[in-house]
């Protein structure tokens, strides 16, 4: 809220005046992917509720037909958002231990745990399609 | 008015949120839960041959699929609590619509851990 601001002093640079960097990314990938674990984690605490009361039938189209897929690759994208979450939450316990702030070291990390992420989705994925 | 507090003493211990260290402390406290929690509950519940809904049953009703679930399911929504809640901080200043949706974060996350822990019971027992 632009048009609303009467705080004369200097604002704290924001996303537009950032060039964008590994760290960046991954900071705001690790918000995204929690808001993402968040709606996941609920649809599937109501699929458990819906499975208590017999009522799994209602959502039974999910998982038929072409919205097999969409629900499949919506798992999929979940299975990777926890991936990815789990680990960079991981490096947020060790930035709380005061360690891991060095820029190169940093960036690095947060290009291996993006990659990381792949990992354990495609083992789990895979061995399901097995 | 006379006020002989000095402005550190009304701010101390006061995060943006008003809640000091405690909303800090916790998200902590619950992520480290879960890092122990949510990998065994995802690859268990990918094993259980879920979505079919006579396995995913037997799962929930296996004591220890019941177990670990209410466990994650506890500390997860503890933590996605207090995670949105700071999302909200951060990005909503409108003082009634911020009150809205803390007060809609909380209602929800509290609610659905209760009536999932309810249905797991139902389910286990």
């Amino acid at each position: 809220m632009a048009s609303d601001w009467s705080d004369p002093r200097p604002m704290s640079p924001h996303l537009q005046v950032w060039r964008w960097h590994a760290t960046m990314a991954s900071s705001i990938l690790h918000r995204a992917t929690g808001i993402a674990n968040y709606f996941g984690a609920a649809a599937i605490a109501i699929w458990v509720i819906l499975l208590a009361f017999g009522a799994e039938g209602s959502i039974a189209f999910l998982f038929e037909g072409p919205m097999a897929w969409v629900t499949r690759f919506a798992l999929i994208g979940l299975t990777y958002a926890i991936s990815y979450h789990w680990l960079n939450g991981l490096r947020h316990l060790v930035w709380d231990f005061g360690k891991g702030y060095d820029p190169k070291g940093s960036n690095l990390r947060s290009i291996l745990i993006m990659i990381g992420a792949v990992i354990p989705t495609a083992l789990l994925w895979l061995n399901l399609g097995a | 008015m006379t006020d002989y507090r000095t402005p550190a003493a009304k701010v101390r211990g006061l995060g943006a949120s008003g809640h000091a260290s405690k909303h800090w402390i916790s998200h902590r406290v619950t992520a480290i839960a879960l890092f122990f929690l949510a990998p065994v509950f995802v690859y268990m519940l990918a094993m259980s041959g879920a979505p079919d809904p006579a396995a995913a049953r037997a799962f929930f009703a296996s004591p220890m699929g019941a177990i670990i679930t209410l466990l994650t399911l506890t500390a997860g929504l503890a933590h996605m609590r207090s995670g949105m809640l700071e999302v909200i901080e951060d990005y909503i200043h409108k003082p009634f619509t911020k009150t809205v949706l803390v007060l809609a974060n909380s209602f929800f996350t509290i609610g659905l851990w209760l009536v999932t822990a309810f249905a797991l019971l139902k389910l286990a027992l």
